[in-house]
């Protein structure tokens, strides 16, 4: 029988490799950016798992708005990326230094 | 049931199997690829426990659009696979140790702390005629509207702001400034000279 657990421990997994993805990742920033879509996609699952098993329409509402988020933030995101890309012919995370923070 | 948990059991595993593709692939088309399969797959995994109006959402938003804009972007850069893959592993241990940490403090919480807190159930049944995208709508234009407007004015912007960074002028290209072309005058453009009239000699 499916329930809520399986349902969050999918998404903790999910969530638990997307993390893990940031840190290895952590020198490509596109790559960087699909993790966190896929971060995003893990909390997404726990609001919808939440609002069946609660029998409660909230969490879908939530999800909604997480989506429309998400995709503002990929647009300008990977817009920021492309004008990077054309003033430093690199998205390598290590040579964005020029802040020497 | 059984059959619905042979369901779940597959998605999961294919979903499991699509991030671990996203997250160590070395070339970003086929972490693309796998980010494509794994957003599918919760879309199905969102089937299965009727919550089909977000399912299709995510399908045609993210599959649809997201994706294919995150695909252009990887093919525009031509980014060299080789520089970046440099040095990938030195923080794998790292990566390894925290997502194991997380992930057995998460599954303890879920699975053995969820038992004591009532938690443990499964999904309540809907009831006869339920219509998962009218239920959402109703509460979505109604208590929610402001929210939804806002998320309206928020895709506005997105779209502005991804114009406006991306847009340049690029020297010499040939094009009407219209602007300027209304607001030009006789007098900038036509020069009456004044000269006598010569005689033929």
């Amino acid at each position: 029988m499916i329930g809520l657990q399986h349902y969050l421990t999918l998404s903790a997994m999910l969530f638990v490799l997307s993390i893990a993805g940031i840190i290895v990742n952590r020198r490509n920033l596109i790559m960087l950016l699909m993790c966190i879509e896929l971060l995003l996609l893990a909390v997404n699952f726990n609001f919808i798992a939440f609002s069946r098993y609660l029998g409660d329409e909230m969490g879908q509402v939530f999800v909604f708005f997480i989506l429309t988020v998400a995709a503002a933030e990929a647009a300008i995101g990977l817009a920021i990326l492309v004008v990077l890309f054309r003033n430093r012919r690199s998205i390598n995370v290590e040579e964005l230094n020029t802040m020497k923070g | 049931m059984l059959f619905q948990s042979i369901l779940f059991y597959t998605f999961s595993a294919v979903l499991v199997g699509a991030a671990l593709g996203v997250v160590f692939f070395k070339n970003p088309i086929h972490s693309v690829m796998c980010l494509v399969l794994a957003f599918f797959q919760s879309a199905m995994l969102w089937l299965l426990i009727e919550v089909e109006f977000l399912a299709i959402v995510l399908v045609l938003v993210y599959v649809g659009a997201v994706m294919v804009l995150f695909l252009f972007v990887i093919m525009m850069l031509e980014v060299n696979v080789e520089a970046v893959k440099r040095g990938l592993t030195r923080y794998a241990p790292l990566a390894a140790a925290i997502a194991l940490l997380m992930a057995i403090e998460l599954v303890q919480l879920i699975w053995f702390r969820g038992d004591a807190t009532g938690a443990s159930g499964s999904f309540a049944a809907t009831p006869e005629g339920y219509d998962n995208t009218k239920a959402l709508g109703s509460v979505l234009y109604t208590e929610h509207v402001y929210a939804f407007e806002i998320a309206a004015v928020i895709l506005l912007l997105a779209i502005v702001a991804a114009i406006t960074l991306t847009m340049r002028k690029r020297p010499g290209l040939k094009v009407q400034d219209i602007s300027k072309q209304v607001a030009v005058r006789a007098k900038d453009r036509v020069r009456i000279v004044k000269m006598d009239a010569e005689k033929k000699s």
